[in-house]
């Protein structure tokens, strides 16, 4: 259905051959014919409008009233103290708190232009298009080339698995290191490579938008350098939203920035909230608020 | 005289330097040894005095033990019957407990919502585990020997046959199996479940290609312990009506006739062998069969342990 050469002549920021082709999806995400959509206006379209989002668990509000547009080709940053939101934020775009059975998601979020929650849509379809890495690395415990591989398989994938897995691993920059040993277990890689591992995982399924958790929090600074590098790169492909701790690293790779603070009611909840929400220039020179300007600058609390 | 000053490497050794015999921890160890080597010596007696036992009639008798039927002359009497009729408890066990067992426990764990009423199942099911094995054998005789009866599959041992049986060691194994795979895929971590729906597997694909195969080797140990249970148990045998005591098949009896007609398993020889009359049977005949069990047990753990390993070599 999704042809490769029509869908490469509607998008031109289809990536490289090789990866894209995949066979019928089960199910359409509606109104969403192509997994890489042809770019309807200039730069800066939304691929995510979130409007009034709140995530409850259970009687716990843990995040309320956030609205924001994410954009495409972009790196968008979520920052903020701990607590605050981000993953719960960040696991709204593919549908992740779903699988949390006391999550509660209230408000909408739009993914060009369909509603993510809506009726017809399939969970199983978004998590497709939007890949997802953890706050930890949590590869499977199967070797190397299986972990890469499972994406694609499972989404019906029939062409050459192997040139998949190795364009997947080539471009998280693990390639190099475990080319000789693809059939060995994961757990076997060290925390660094298992997280550049499941980059290549949530990226050889070729998604539209990579969502990424605190990608670099168990690396040192040479392999999180490095990620930054690859989340460059990928930013051409794909619409990267980043949650981190790091001030310089949000600074670093992100073209906007968000900041999510906490509140706390008179009966000692504690509600997360987004701040303020602009370019990244702005967010860490000349920021709105002074909550913002005082967390970017360690005066935090 | 002047007394030079200690050196700080003088004193950091001083206080680094072992004060007490550590009276407290040589006892406990000799302790623990005295345990390890009390069990073993219990174990090397027992086996000891069942290979003494079983040696002259492997000797005398060879493969020819193995193969013959049941028999009231201790010299020509062999296991077989008891081997076909275990087996085919295990197999009937194998093909009704396990995708049974294996089946309740990923609904109860992946599936039903954690309420009270999966709370009370799950309470419930470990209750059923404790339940003495001879009440199954009444289960079993109330029922599934009656259904075999009604289902027109009675044969020439209305209804007491290894049909019966079968079904009865299943439903008494199946406790065992659902808490063993519960808890195995209790083990499983929650963030290998979340990486497997963040590249857009469905549910099932999560459970089938992840969760399970993480799972296997704890449920292929709750399946040894079943099958063990399988063959060891007497009781509930005696009850539902196995024949204890010399019977033998038409030579040219069908499949469906051995099926349905008289059986006996193993551990119901040795108990009736230990019982007769003439000392030959308990003296070397029963030990030669509890031989015979033994190893049959042996096979199954052994192969339970070759498929968990060939689990490990993927995972790890
Ligand atoms: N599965 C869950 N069940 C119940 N409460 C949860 C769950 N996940 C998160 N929370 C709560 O929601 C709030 C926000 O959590 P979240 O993980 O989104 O914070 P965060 O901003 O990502 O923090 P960190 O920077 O420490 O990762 C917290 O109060 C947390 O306790
Ligand atoms: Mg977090």
């Amino acid at each position: 259905m999704t042809d490769l050469t029509e869908a490469m002549s509607i998008s031109p920021s289809v990536p490289e051959p090789g990866v894209v082709a995949r066979s019928t999806p089960r199910v359409t995400l509606a109104d969403s014919p192509s997994k890489h959509p042809p770019e309807t206006g200039p730069t800066g379209e939304a691929v995510f409008d979130v409007r009034n989002l709140s995530v409850r668990y259970g009687d716990n509000v843990a995040v309320a009233g956030v609205s924001m547009e994410i954009h495409k080709n972009e790196i968008t940053a979520l920052i903020g103290p701990s607590g605050c939101g981000k993953s719960t934020v960040l696991r709204c775009f593919n549908r992740m708190n779903d699988i949390i059975e006391i999550a509660r998601i209230e408000g909408s979020i739009s993914y060009h232009g369909v509603d993510l929650y809506g009726k017809s849509v399939d969970a199983v379809e978004v998590r497709r298009r939007i890949g997802m890495v953890f706050q930890k690395p949590n590869p499977f415990p199967k070797s190397i080339y299986d972990n890469v591989a499972f994406g694609p398989k499972i989404a019906g994938f029939s062409g050459d698995m192997d040139d998949v897995v190795r364009d997947a691993l080539e471009r998280a920059a693990l390639w190099d290191e475990v080319k000789d040993r693809l059939k060995t277990s994961a757990y076997a890689l060290s925390g660094g490579q298992q997280q550049r591992l499941c980059i290549a995982r949530a990226i050889a399924t070729n998604p539209d938008v990579l969502l990424m958790d605190e990608p670099a929090s168990a690396l040192d600074p040479i392999a999180t350098l490095r990620i930054e590098d690859l989340m460059q790169d990928l930013k051409h492909d794909y619409t990267i939203v980043i949650v981190t701790h790091n001030m310089q690293q949000a600074a670093r790779v992100s073209d906007r920035t968000a900041f999510f603070n906490i509140r706390v009611d008179d009966q000692g909840q504690r509600t997360g909230y987004l701040v303020e929400y602009a370019g990244t220039g702005t967010i860490f020179t000349n920021p709105n608020q002074q909550a913002t300007e005082d967390y970017i600058t360690g005066r935090f609390g | 005289m002047v007394v030079s000053a200690p050196t700080t490497t003088e004193i950091v050794a001083q206080h680094l330097a072992g004060k007490r015999v550590p009276i407290g921890s040589i006892v406990f160890r000799a302790a623990l040894l005295m345990a390890l080597l009390t069990s073993l010596l219990i174990l090397v007696t027992l086996l000891t005095s069942i290979t003494a036992g079983a040696v002259p009639t492997f000797q005398e008798r060879g493969l020819d033990f193995i193969t013959s039927p049941l028999s009231l002359d201790p010299a020509t009497a062999g296991v077989w019957s008891g081997i076909v009729g275990s087996a085919g408890i295990a197999a009937l066990v194998t093909v009704i407990a396990f995708p049974l067992g294996i089946g309740t426990a990923v609904y109860l764990e992946e599936y039903a919502s954690r309420g009270r009423l999966t709370n009370l199942l799950r309470t419930n099911v470990r209750n059923l585990a404790s339940v003495p094995s001879i009440v199954y054998g009444l289960l079993g005789l109330a029922i599934f020997v009656r259904v075999v009866n009604l289902i027109g599959l009675s044969g020439t041992s209305s209804g007491r046959n290894i049909l019966a049986a079968g079904v009865t060691m299943a439903v008494l194994v199946l406790p065992i199996v659902i808490i063993t795979t519960s808890e195995a895929l209790r083990a499983v971590p929650q963030t290998i479940r979340e990486a497997g729906f963040g590249v857009g597997a469905t549910k099932w694909e999560v459970i089938r290609h992840q969760v399970i195969p993480s799972a296997a080797p704890g449920i292929l140990t709750g399946a040894v312990l079943a099958i063990a249970r399988a063959f060891g148990e007497t009781a509930p045998l005696l009850v539902i009506g196995v024949a204890t005591g010399f019977f033998a098949a038409a030579a040219d009896a069908t499949f469906v006739e051995r099926v349905t007609g008289s059986y006996t398993a193993l551990p119901v020889v040795i108990l009736s062998w230990s019982k007769q009359n003439d000392v030959q049977f308990a003296d070397t005949l029963a030990p030669a069969a509890i031989v015979v069990l033994l190893a049959m047990l042996l096979t199954a753990n052994a192969a339970a342990i070759i498929i968990r390993n060939r689990f490990d070599r993927n995972q790890q």
